[in-house]
This record gives C-alpha cells, structure tokens and sequence, in this order.
C-alpha cells in the first residue's frame, strides 16, 4: 500500500486517495469537430505504460482535490506528485 | 506411563507445572513451556491425524509454522479451530485438541482406503474424472466436498473480541533469532523505534536448539543476555507469539499477534488476537530458514521427522521422540543432531547418501557408537502407525542405480535433512527477486527493495560469527541511514556452531524399490499428498510451467503453502526436464505467510459496525409506526408501513390509493442535494445537464438528465435557482456521491476558471413530499406562503414559513399527483413530520414508502436511474429525446449521440409491457423474446426492467427495454419465467396513467 504525497496535505496512507487513470487527457475544445475515431481515441485509448506513468489521483478522504502522480509502474515507485495545471516533471 | 519420552533435565520446560489437556478425548499431561507437539511426542504419541487424500497416518515433520501434517481441530464449541498446527499450539490447563480428516476415528480410518486406490487417483485426478458430464458435476460435488477437506468450521458465530493496531517504526525486525535480536540490538543502542517481531513464544530461534558457544556463553544464556539488554530499551519494542503475514508496498506489513491463545480462559479485556498493521521506515527481515525434507519412498510416516525438529524436541523441550534412530541426510550439519542424540542415549545410526564423508565427522560419530552407511539411501520405510523399518541400500551415485544389497534396520525414529532453504516468502512478497544460490541449492535474496535488508540464514549465510556481525552491522546502517548512530560497538569475538551448516546437494528424489513415476509414495508435498510420480505426471501431461504444475498437481497449495516442498518439487522439475533450477523459475509467493483468521482481519467492523448507516431525522418515527425498511446503498429507508395483518402488497396498495385519492407523504430526505454557488454555475449546468439552463429564472425548477461522455444516462434530478449566484441541486439517493465527485472532477481537472463551489448537503435538509389531490388545501393551512394554484405554479419553488420553520416549498412531482417537496432544517424535520401527521388527520394523511413511491412512479413512466438505465441508455433510447438540447453547442456526453453505435435506430428502447393475462407481475430481469423455444439458448430482445402490480390501474404493469421498442408498438412479445411457464405481452406506451398530466395541475 502506497504511501502518497497530497500537494495539499502532505503524505497519507493510499486508503485515503482514488486512482482515475492516465492524466494529462485534455477534454477536446470542440468534441464536435472531431471525427468519430478521433472522439473514440479521446474517451477510449489509454497508453497503459510499463515504466514512466503519469496518473490522475483525488484525496477522497481528506482534501477532495484533485492531482497529478507519476508513478513507474514496474516498481510502483512514486516519483512526483504535482497540482492540475502544473507542467509533467520529466522523467 | 506419562511422559516416558521425557529425559529429566534440560530444555526450556517448567518441570515443576504440569498441565492437563486431552487428545482424541485422552488425557495427557505436559509442562509449562511445550507445545502440543512436543507434549505428545514426551507421551508417545506419534500419529497425529490423517493426510488429505490418501488418509495416511501423519505424525510430525517439524517443530514450527511450516508443518503441514501435524494439524489438529483445536477447542470446543463456537472457539474451535480446524487446522491449527500441533507445533504452534502451546498448551494449557484443560486444552482439547482431535484428529483431523479421519472417520471413525484416526487409528481406524474408513477414508484409508484412497491409499489403496492411490493408483487411481493421480494428480489431476477429479478434473479428468468429475468434470464430465457438466451437469453432474453439482452431484458429484457433493460427494467430493464431504470426502474431502481437513478440519471442520465452527457453526456458530465467534464469541471473542479482535483488535487492530496500527503502528508507525523506525526500524522492523522480523524474526527474533540470531539475526534478528543483533540487528534491534543495534538499532536499540543507536536510539531507534524498534519494533521486533517472533512467532514464538519466546525470542531466540534456533539458538534455543543447538549446541553454540558465544563468547564461552552457550547459547541460550547468551540469548537471554541479549534479551535482557533489549528490554531495558523504551524505544525496543518485542512482540512474541506475532506472525508477520504480509509485507506490501513502502514497507506496509500485517503481522497478527496471538494475544491470549495460550491461556485456558480468554479474559473480556484481552481481545484473542491482535492485528497490526505496520508502516515502517526500514525493514530487516531475519527469518531464518526451514529445513528441507528428503523424498524417499514412505518418507510420510508417523516417527519420520526433520533432524532438525528433532533436535528441538530434544533440547528446547527435553523430550527425546525415540530411542532407536536413523538420520537420513546429505550433508554435514545434520550430524549434530545424531550426536545430540546418541548423547542423550539413543541408539543412532546415519544413513548418508554422500560418498566422502569428512573424517573429522566419522571420528566423532565413532566416539558415540553412531554408525554410518556413507552412499547409502533409504529406499522404503515400514510401519503403519509408526515407523519401525527402513530398509537401506547401496547407491550407485553416477548411475543412479542401487548395488550392493539390502539392509533392514529397525528404528523408532527417522531424521531426514536434506539442506535448508531461506525463508524468502516475505521478501518475494515485497517483490524482492530471487536467485538460486548453486551450494546451497535453494533460492535467496538477490535484488532488495528500498529500506529493506535481509539478513542471516534467511539470507543464505549460516557462518554463525559472520551473521553475528553482519546483522549487527545492518542495524548500524539503518540507524546511520536516520540519522542515529550507536555508542557500542559489536564486542562479540568468538561464536560457532558445533557443525555449522554450509552446503547441500538438492536431491530430487530418491531411488526406491518401485520406480518413482507409477504410484511410489516419494512424498513431496505432505500435506496435499503429492507424490514424485505425480510431478512426473504433470511434465508427462504437458504441464511444464512451474505455475501449471503447481495448479495441477497442488503442490505447494495448502495451509502450509510448500515451506518444505517447494524447493523440493522445483529440483524435481529441474531433474526430470534436464534443466539448471534457475531456469525452472519459481511460484509467486502472496500473503498471508500463515494461515490467519479473518476474526482478526475485520477487528471491531462487525455487526453494527461493518458499514455506517444513515438514518433520516423521521428514522425514528418510521420505527415507532412500524416501517419495514430497505436499505438503499448506507440509507434506512421506509420500504412500506404495514398496519395490522397486511402484507406487502395490501400495505403498498393502500398507501398508493391514498395518495391517488387524498394525501400521502414521503420521508425524502436521503435524496442527494447539492449547494452549488458562484458566477459560472449556470455556464457549469450547461455542461453538466443535457437540457438548457441559461435562462432558469430565480425561484424556478427543472428537472435535468446527466451523461457521461459515452453518452449515456448517468443521474437525474431538479434543479433549482435560488438566487443569482446559488442553485440547489438534487440527484438519486445512490447516486449522490458519484455525482458531487462527477461535479468536482470536471471543476478541478477540466474548467480550472469556471468559479463554481461545490456543497453537499443531503444531511443538512429534511424533505417531506406530500401528494394527492389534497395537498394543497392541506399544506395551505400551513404556511405563510401563498401556494394557490394562480401563485404557485408547477416547477417553482418558494420560501417561507411551515409550522413556523424556515423552509423551502418545491412545487415538483414523482408520483404525477399534485404534490409539494417541503425542505426544512434537518433540525427541525421530525418537528415538521409531526406537526404534518397530526393537520393531516382530517385527509388521512398516509406515510408510504419506496415501494410505493416505485409503483407511483412507474404509472407515470417515470424512470429511476439505474433501474431503468444501466449505464448502456442514452436519452433518446428513454424516449427522453426532448431533454436533449439541440442547440447547445457542447455538453458532456454530446458528441456520443452521433456516434454510429448510440444513433442506430433500433436500439434497445424503453416502453411499457401489458401481460395479455392482465395478471402476472413479471419478475424485474425477467427476459423477453421474440420467439420462445422450449429451453435456452433463446434470442434476447430486452428485459424487463420494472415491474409492478398498479393499484390505480387494476392491472400489473411494466417497463422493459426492447430493441427498436418504439417502433413495434401493439406488438407482442413473450417473456419465458424461469418456472417455465411462458407469458405473453403487448408493447404500449411506457405512460400508464393520466398521460395528458392533468392531475398534477389540479
């Protein structure tokens, strides 16, 4: 069980936090411009990473916010974890 | 005679308490200090139960954790246990503890027959036979079951208490042998949190056992030097009798703490077991090793044990298991145990399978009259309930064939040692990676994780001195590591052990009378009674992988999980497919490392306390007036309110006819409410809802349907415009949860700049829904509020007084009558409640409840969210097409209406079903096809997916979601029931009941 670092909070135990998938998945400006593969690629196609992996995570049970970890996903290190907005840190 | 095998001093037992406790109903008397184990082997007693498929007589194997014969049904009652080991058990005063697996009883065993059979039950053996034909297999199941499986469950419900505790350290050590207490030594001295764990009952290991001198100290008075040093630290914490059981990620551990197991009345402030989870800065795990059997034909019976168990009766706990004894090994570090023994006065005799034997060792062992057959093997054992044969042989080592000729020599006792494996199931669980060492012939540590250190045997060092400093050293790290550093430096100068262990030879098997792949009993694995020949067996059939045989074979799968076969099976492998034991690989280890209770995983969450549960302000009320309840996700809610000798139905009908006719009222506080406030939150709302929300006038309501970004209906409800900047949201009662998260997702990650905060205030507002024809004349004489029907019109909310408490007026509607949701402080609502039930009287003001509200609804055609939708339903396919807004340029879920798939015309669509009976209440999940055919496989079109007798309409009704429903009205269908019976019914309009909407604008 993870340790994780809330940008907010501070280090709390993973039972605390949620997992919701790969970040860095902008929501299309205009969904209807798109092509019916291109909307597919949006809400379907996800890179599901061996090593380097950065991922949407909330603090349900203490902050409600919202935040960003990079996590390797071949040792379940935690690397960084960063506010929404902020830059990717480089692996 | 009592305790004949006992020698007279020694060993780490109070001579001077004895205890009482029984075995198979016999009364038996042991001493302060022993196990069950060693109790029963001071008396004699050497079966202990019977193995698992071929009801073998078992006795036991070793003196710890890894037993897999030994295992016993432990106490009476609702405090009994199955398949505790005999070698873990400490006795008390009055303990009782039987045989397992055995029937009539374990001396005679009607199962013993399998033994006999054994041919005909190899590995693999039910899924070949049992599994054809499919449909017998619930028959044959039964059977299985009850031959099968060891202890037996108790049946009625634990009556002892469980704790958790949850702990914070610097530095865990694991395993409070010599490694172990020299590295919390070391972290002790240097000021660290220490937290030192041991499954026995008392630290040590096997320093408890062998002949060592430390510094002229022996060993044990060492241990308790050490010991006494580390009690003196308030920073050293000991835990004894604690197993660690899983070590997870960042150095998370279990470990579980038998708190009062051991004594013979469990007190109320002492909980039986503790459970702790651990988080810890450092790890260092010094587990030691386990001891590896040897594969011999008969190598099971009861009086065959592991040298080294042996030596731990004999010196821990004074107990000598036999007096006539063979050794069976491969390597020198065994031998201590045949002169441990022959000092004590057995008559012992060393079968060795090696050629060379130092002769340092053979002078010793002549000095003790110990013979030794170098290059010999056992290759069959006698004796049914004990051993008391083996026969010997001559090995011809290069060509794997026996020479010379037989010897039969009588025993009462046989040792087997055939090496001894690190004890890396922790460590692979911390997903530390293994590497087979090529002396040892076993698999030790090679890539630690971060903050970890093995160190010890259990790292593959057994030079006793070496360990000695090592671990030390590895506390020092640590400690330096935090910052910490000792004053004392390791004095130790002189340490060994008599022989000290440093090679083996794996053996995969060996050579015995009958060949070893057609139904020889080369036991690998006691406990599931695997068999060499069935490892063969396996690789014959075609299941190589190391994972496949494991599966097919069960090895390794019982409650011991292979601590002494696993090495054993994987050099078999190795042997029969010609390959190098790296390249076999090795089966995953996973938690628990020993079996635990799941009394102990839970603690105190049972009961009332599993799962919160969320009462309403009127809970009470709904109590005192005798609602039964249903529970809607935590919610207590009213299901119906029976009065005298009704049942659901009679209950359900009166309650829906009072609010068809006069006035009812619902308890609708759980449904989820949201405050939502800021400049953007009707810009938010467009998003979020599928309709338009721009123009919602202040104090104006509307009802919104939500999607997700497939498109599909997720949550429904209304919401309402308070004032300018603030709109009070609801959604389903399930659903509040995933919706305000819903809301906060796409405020934190998606539209940073909207200005939009997100409240949740379900528990803050008591809602009563009052409905029927009456509720307006009723509610009028109620407020101040001016709520006639020119004033007040559907879709408006306004606030004002009720019964004198500030409260907000809805003028919305489930159930399609005239109704009014009146929400007030939730402080307030059993006041309000109380106040309406006692005005109402003159309308006969009916409480009614979610089954109701349901039928309501449902003549409505309204849906419910999650019933009627499944999450694979859009608007359109509802028939909700006009929520949808056309012009809106975006909103979640938009773009996946045109996707190919979601803008198909025949989709599955909701309509109403009318049984052509007019009678049956179709079961809700019921199917329904096109063309019934005498049993499945049938094309499904759809499913029912509410279903109600209606009370207003005479007639049952339902909803159903039916491919291209809305095209094929007038059609019939039919729904085949389970009982077989086959009903036919008429798709119509999902509206049952008033469809122009007039009631409602009364």
């Amino acid at each position: 069980m993870f340790v994780i670092k809330c940008p907010y909070c501070g280090e709390r135990d993973q039972t605390e936090f949620s997992c919701h998938g790969e970040a860095h998945i902008a929501r299309p400006e205009n969904p209807e411009t798109l092509t019916d593969e291109e909307w597919g690629e949006y809400l379907f196609i996800r890179s599901n990473k061996k090593g380097i992996h950065y991922e949407r995570w909330t603090h349900d049970h203490g902050c409600r916010r919202w935040f960003n970890v990079m996590r390797d996903t071949v040792s379940d290190e935690i690397l960084a974890t960063y506010k929404m907005g902020e830059e990717k840190p480089k692996s | 005679m009592s305790n004949q095998n006992r020698i007279y001093k020694g060993g780490r037992i109070d001579r001077d308490q004895a205890i009482n406790f029984k075995f198979n109903g016999k009364e038996y008397i042991g001493y302060q200090g022993d196990t069950l184990a060693s109790a029963l082997l001071a008396n004699d007693v050497h079966l202990i139960g019977r193995s698992f498929k071929y009801h073998r007589p078992r006795g036991i194997l070793t003196s710890g954790s890894e037993e897999p014969n030994a295992l016993v049904q432990l106490g009476l009652g609702a405090r009994t246990e199955p398949n505790m080991r005999a070698t873990e058990i400490e006795i008390y005063e009055g303990l009782e503890a039987s045989s397992q697996n055995c029937w009539p009883s374990v001396n005679f065993d009607i199962g013993s027959i399998n033994n006999f059979l054994s041919r005909v039950f190899p590995a693999g053996f039910y899924y070949k036979t049992f599994m054809w034909p499919p449909s017998l297999w619930l028959f044959y199941e039964h059977f299985i079951r009850k031959a099968a499986g060891l202890g037996v469950a108790p049946t009625a419900k634990n009556p002892d208490r469980y704790e958790q505790k949850f702990h914070y350290c610097d530095i865990l050590v694991v395993g409070a042998g010599a490694s172990g207490l020299m590295s919390a030594l070391a972290a002790g001295r240097s000021g660290c949190d220490v937290l030192l764990i041991d499954e026995k009952h008392e630290p040590g290991g096997y320093l408890r056992n062998i002949s060592a001198k430390i510094d002229n100290l022996n060993s044990n008075d060492w241990t308790n030097e050490i010991l006494k040093e580390l009690e003196s630290y308030e920073n050293v914490t000991i835990l004894n009798r604690t197993a660690v059981m899983g070590y997870y990620d960042y150095n998370y551990l279990t470990a579980l703490q038998k708190v009062t197991n051991h004594l013979p009345y469990l007190s109320d402030k002492m909980p039986r077991e503790r459970y702790w989870r651990i988080r810890a800065k450092k790890v260092i795990l010094a587990q030691g090793a386990f001891e590896r059997p040897l594969v011999f034909s008969g190598n099971d019976r009861p009086g065959i044990m592991l040298a080294s168990a042996a030596r731990t009766y004999l010196n821990q706990f004074g107990v000598l298991p036999g007096k006539s004894v063979i050794l069976f090994t491969n390597n020198d570090h065994a031998y201590g145990t045949a002169i441990d023994f022959a000092n004590k006065g057995a008559k012992v005799t060393i079968v060795d399978n090696r050629e060379d034997i130092p002769s340092e060792l053979s002078d010793r062992c002549n000095k003790v009259k110990i013979k030794i057959y170098p290059s010999h093997s056992i290759i069959n054992t006698q004796g049914y309930q004990k051993v008391k044969k083996v026969e010997i042989q001559k090995v011809d080592q290069d060509n794997n064939e026996l020479t010379g000729s037989l010897r039969e020599i009588e025993c009462d006792l046989v040792l087997m040692s055939g090496g001894w494996n690190p004890s890396v199931q922790l460590f692979s669980q911390s997903r530390g990676k293994l590497e087979y060492h090529s002396k040892l012939n076993s698999f030790i540590p090679k890539d630690l994780i971060k903050n970890q250190k093995v160190v010890g045997c259990n790292n593959g060092d057994f030079n006793l001195l070496e360990v000695l400093k090592n671990s030390y050293q590895a506390g020092l790290d640590f400690a330096t590591e935090l910052g910490k550093s000792a004053n004392k430096s390791l004095e130790i100068e002189t340490a060994f052990e008599d022989l000290e262990f440093t090679e083996a030879k794996v053996e995969p098997y060996m050579i015995g009378k009958k060949k070893v792949t057609h139904g020889s009993k080369h036991f690998v694995d006691f406990q599931h009674d695997v068999t060499a020949a069935d490892i063969f067996l396996a690789q014959r059939e075609g299941y190589i992988s190391v994972e496949h045989t494991k599966r097919y074979t069960t090895t390794g799968m019982g409650t011991d999980q292979g601590k002494t076969s696993n090495v054993n099976a994987l050099a078999l492998m190795s042997h029969i497919h010609d390959k190098p034991v790296d390249n076999i690989g090795h089966t995953t280890f996973r938690p628990p490392y020993s079996p635990q209770t799941i009394g102990a995983i839970a603690g105190r969450n049972v009961d009332h306390l599993f799962d919160p549960e969320r009462k309403t302000a009127i809970h009470q009320w709904h109590v005192d007036n005798g609602a039964e309840f249903e529970d809607v996700g935590q919610w207590k809610r009213p299901h119906y309110f029976p009065q005298k000798n009704e049942n659901i139905h009679d209950a359900v009908n009166r309650e829906c006819r009072a609010v068809r006719n006069s006035l009812g009222i619902l308890d609708a506080s759980t449904l989820g409410k949201i405050d939502l406030q800021g400049p953007d939150v009707a810009k938010f709302l467009n998003l979020i809802y599928t309709n338009a929300w721009s123009k919602l006038e202040i104090g104006s309501c509307r009802y919104g349907l939500m999607c997700n970004e497939h498109g599909m209906v997720f949550d429904d409800g209304v919401t309402t415009r308070i004032s300018e900047n603030r709109y009070h949201m609801t959604t389903t009662t399930g659903g509040a949860a995933r919706v305000m998260s819903w809301l906060e997702e796409f405020l934190q990650t998606e539209w940073l700049d909207m200005e939009v905060f997100c409240t949740s205030v379900t528990e803050q507002w008591t809602v009563l829904s009052i409905s029927g024809p009456n509720s307006r004349e009723f509610l009028s004489s109620l407020t101040d509020i001016d709520i006639s029907k020119e004033a007040f019109p559907f879709m408006k909310m306004k606030e004002g007084k009720v019964c004198g408490i500030d409260a907000r007026i809805f003028r919305i509607s489930f159930t399609g009558e005239l109704s009014f949701e009146i929400n007030v402080p939730s402080r307030y609502g059993l006041f309000v409640w109380n106040e309406f039930m006692k005005h109402g009287k003159k309308y006969d003001i009916t409480p009614y409840g979610t089954e109701s509200m349901h039928v309501l609804r449902a003549e409505k055609g309204f849906i419910i969210v999650g019933q009627d939708t499944d999450g694979s339903v859009t608007p359109k396919d509802i028939n909700m097409d006009w929520i949808v807004s056309k012009k809106k340029e975006d909103f979640l879920g938009k773009r996946s209406f045109s996707r190919s798939d979601t803008r198909r015309t025949d989709r599955k669509q909701l309509v109403g079903l009318l049984v052509n009976d007019k009678k049956t209440v179709l079961p809700e999940g019921s199917y329904v096809v096109d063309e019934a055919k005498p049993r499945p496989p049938m094309d499904m079109i759809g499913h029912v997916s509410s279903s109600y007798y209606s009370p207003t309409c005479d007639h049952p009704i339902a909803l159903a979601l039916i491919k291209n429903g809305l095209n094929r009205m007038g059609d019939v269908v039919k729904i085949p029931l389970m009982s077989g019976k086959v009903i036919d019914a008429t798709i119509t309009d999902s509206i049952f009941y008033d469809k122009e909407g007039a009631r409602n604008n009364e």
